[in-house]
């Protein structure tokens, strides 16, 4: 009864939805063994071993794994499977991608976006864009999970575990890496910052983006946007937050400008707190925000700016 | 080149649901069915690359109770040219549903399958994949642009950090992205010719399929309410209430 997590990851450090998965991994019970995947990635592999409840990290070191592409992922993982009662991984594209690969070649079955771990076969999702739980139980030998790593608190990093290292699978060959376009970012990772201030289609460009920017270089704050915003072109696909782009729960959500599409609150209503600046006082986004500001954003942002910084931010 | 594309019929996306009170799933009664929003947008790539003279064939399924042919239709009526449904009453999982997909693609023996890369109800985002897995194919999941060259097809991909450029040997799985295109709304004279094409009838049987349920529904419950807000009238009350209140700045 033992679960391989699959580790995400740049090949050069973790990602902090993999250390937060790593607590689902543990709650299932059983050992915890991690799968880091990657190119010249021991590093990730030594920082995987820090983490509590890991016993053992499996590092594949191989040019085929550098950008994680579904096919050679799941031949490596399908590989690996037959100890393991549980694969699981954060619900990240990336997991979204290979996960079910993996179960249907497992001929299992895949719970995905898991928000709870209620005993080892049984978990909570949301569906209907979270408008609904759904409680699910398997009783199948194996099973492949996605993990939404914002439900979970991160593991401590006090372990050591042992890194073996483990020999690649043959490469399929069906599908090759070309290129990607990444967004440059100093302010941290949408998905896992402590504060998010998001724009909608009520910015009318993407000219006026810098005075959210503004905003949150004070608060230490990541970017996100509604899809209007990005379907308009004012930001990159990345900065979506929603049930069909990113899911967020930080300790503050600021919204300006967006309505509050039921599609877009399935990415941000389990915020800690939630803020609204809008200008029309019956926009839905209201009876989920727990301060509301009826107003232009036009003039409020500029102030909310100026007022942070009568507090020293 | 031959195009299977397999739509779902689903609560429209504007639908505020509800869940039963005795914890057994959503109120689906009287409520509006659309066909899943992904999957227009999957049929209208399909249609694209026909009007382009690159596909010669589109052939749209779907897996679910009679009332699916009306999802069918639409896609007929957007340029789809003949459709199957595979009827059932049951819930079908991804698993169970890329099986019987599978049996449609060995006869139908398509180049290309285009599916959305979730459902807007069950939100598993899991069928392409599994499809692909099964038939040994490559897979280009969250498609935001394809485009074939010689005997590729070259993919990109909305992932978190950005976007992603990969190609792949064909046949190929594809599912499609909200940027991949905007789907077109039928004209009249269309959802008229689209009454004409032919729909076939099938069955899960007719695919030898195991498509039975392994999972246990244990319950389906209402998400937790939070609590209601209030307005504040200022940008520095606003503040004041974050950081002396809320303690979050
Ligand atoms: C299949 C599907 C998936 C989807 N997935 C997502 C998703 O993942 N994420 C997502 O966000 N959406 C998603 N959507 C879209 C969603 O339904 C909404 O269309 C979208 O969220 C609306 O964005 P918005 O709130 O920015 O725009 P609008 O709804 O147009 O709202 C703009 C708001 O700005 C306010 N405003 C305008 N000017 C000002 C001003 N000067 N000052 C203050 N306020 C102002 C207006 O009062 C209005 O409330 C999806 C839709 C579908 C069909
Ligand atoms: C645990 C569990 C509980 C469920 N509970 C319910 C429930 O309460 N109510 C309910 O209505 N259903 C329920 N289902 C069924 C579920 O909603 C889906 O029909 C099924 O799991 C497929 O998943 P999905 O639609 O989320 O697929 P996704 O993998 O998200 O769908 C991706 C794409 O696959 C294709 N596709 C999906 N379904 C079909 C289809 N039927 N025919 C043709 N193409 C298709 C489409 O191209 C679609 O865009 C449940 C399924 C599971 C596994």
């Amino acid at each position: 009864m033992s679960t391989l997590l699959i580790a995400e990851h740049n090949n050069q450090s973790l990602s902090e939805s993999t250390i937060k998965s790593a607590t689902a991994a543990v709650q299932m019970g059983g050992d915890v063994h991690v799968l880091v995947a990657g190119a010249g990635c021991a590093a990730v592999a030594d920082e995987a071993a820090k983490m509590a409840g890991v016993s053992k990290v499996l590092l594949a070191d191989d040019a085929q794994y550098e950008k994680q592409l579904a096919e050679p992922i799941a031949d490596l993982v399908v590989s690996l499977a037959g100890d393991y009662a549980t694969i699981a991984t954060p619900a990240s594209t990336n997991g979204k991608n290979f996960m079910p690969r993996i179960a249907a070649l497992l001929d299992c079955s895949q719970i995905s976006d898991i928000t709870a771990v209620i005993d080892a076969n049984t978990f909570e999702r949301p569906i209907y864009a979270g408008n609904a739980i759904q409680t699910v139980r398997t009783s199948e030998a194996k099973k492949a999970i996605t993990v939404r790593a914002t439900a979970f608190a991160a593991v401590e990093m006090s372990g050591s575990a042992a890194v073996e290292a483990i020999s690649a699978t043959a490469n399929s060959g069906l599908s090759e890496f070309i290129g990607e376009e990444l967004t440059k970012s100093d302010r941290p990772e949408l998905t896992s910052a402590k504060i998010v201030v998001s724009g909608g289609r009520g910015m009318q460009s993407g000219d006026n983006f810098p005075m959210l920017e503004k905003i949150a270089d004070k608060l230490g704050a990541a970017v996100g946007a509604s899809r209007a915003a990005v379907d308009a072109g004012f930001v990159p696909n990345d900065y979506q937050v929603g049930q069909t782009g990113k899911v967020v729960a930080p300790d503050l959500y600021i919204a300006v400008g967006i309505s509050g599409a039921i599609q877009h609150l399935a990415g941000m209503k389990d915020s800690k707190v939630i803020v609204a600046i809008n200008k029309d006082e019956e926009a839905p986004i209201f009876q989920v925000a727990d301060y509301g500001l009826v107003a232009d954003l036009f003039n409020a942002v500029p102030e909310l700016e100026e007022e942070l910084g009568k507090i020293g931010l | 080149m031959k195009i299977l594309v397999p739509v779902k019929r689903v609560v429209d996306y504007n639908v505020k649901i509800r869940v039963k009170a005795d914890q057994t799933g959503v109120d689906l009664a009287n409520v509006k069915m659309s066909m899943n929003p992904f999957c227009e947008i999957a049929v209208e790539e399909a249609v694209r690359l026909q009007e382009a003279g690159t596909a010669t064939e589109i052939i749209v399924v779907s897996v679910g109770p009679t009332q699916a042919q009306e999802t069918i239709r639409t896609a007929l009526a957007m340029g789809a040219d003949r459709g199957i449904l595979v009827q059932t009453d049951e819930q079908i999982e991804p698993l169970g549903l890329a099986k019987i997909l599978k049996g449609v693609i060995e006869e139908e023996k398509p180049d290309m399958v285009i599916l959305g890369k979730q459902a807007i109800d069950g939100d598993n985002n899991q069928t392409g994949q599994m499809l692909a897995a099964l038939l040994g194919w490559s897979q280009g999941t969250f498609a935001s642009e394809i485009a074939l060259d010689g005997d590729k097809l070259t993919v990109t991909r909305e992932i978190d950090g950005g976007l992603q450029t990969i190609k792949l040997a064909m046949p190929a799985i594809v599912t499609a992205d909200l940027r991949l295109n905007e789907p077109r709304y039928a004209s009249l004279p269309n959802i008229m010719k689209a009454k004409k094409k032919p729909i076939d009838e099938k069955t899960i049987a007719d695919y030898s399929a195991d498509a039975a349920p392994r999972l246990e529904i244990v319950k389906v419950t209402e998400p937790a309410a939070r609590e209601a807000g209030i307005k504040v009238e200022t940008v520095n009350e606003l503040v004041d209430k974050l950081k002396n209140v809320a303690g979050v700045i």
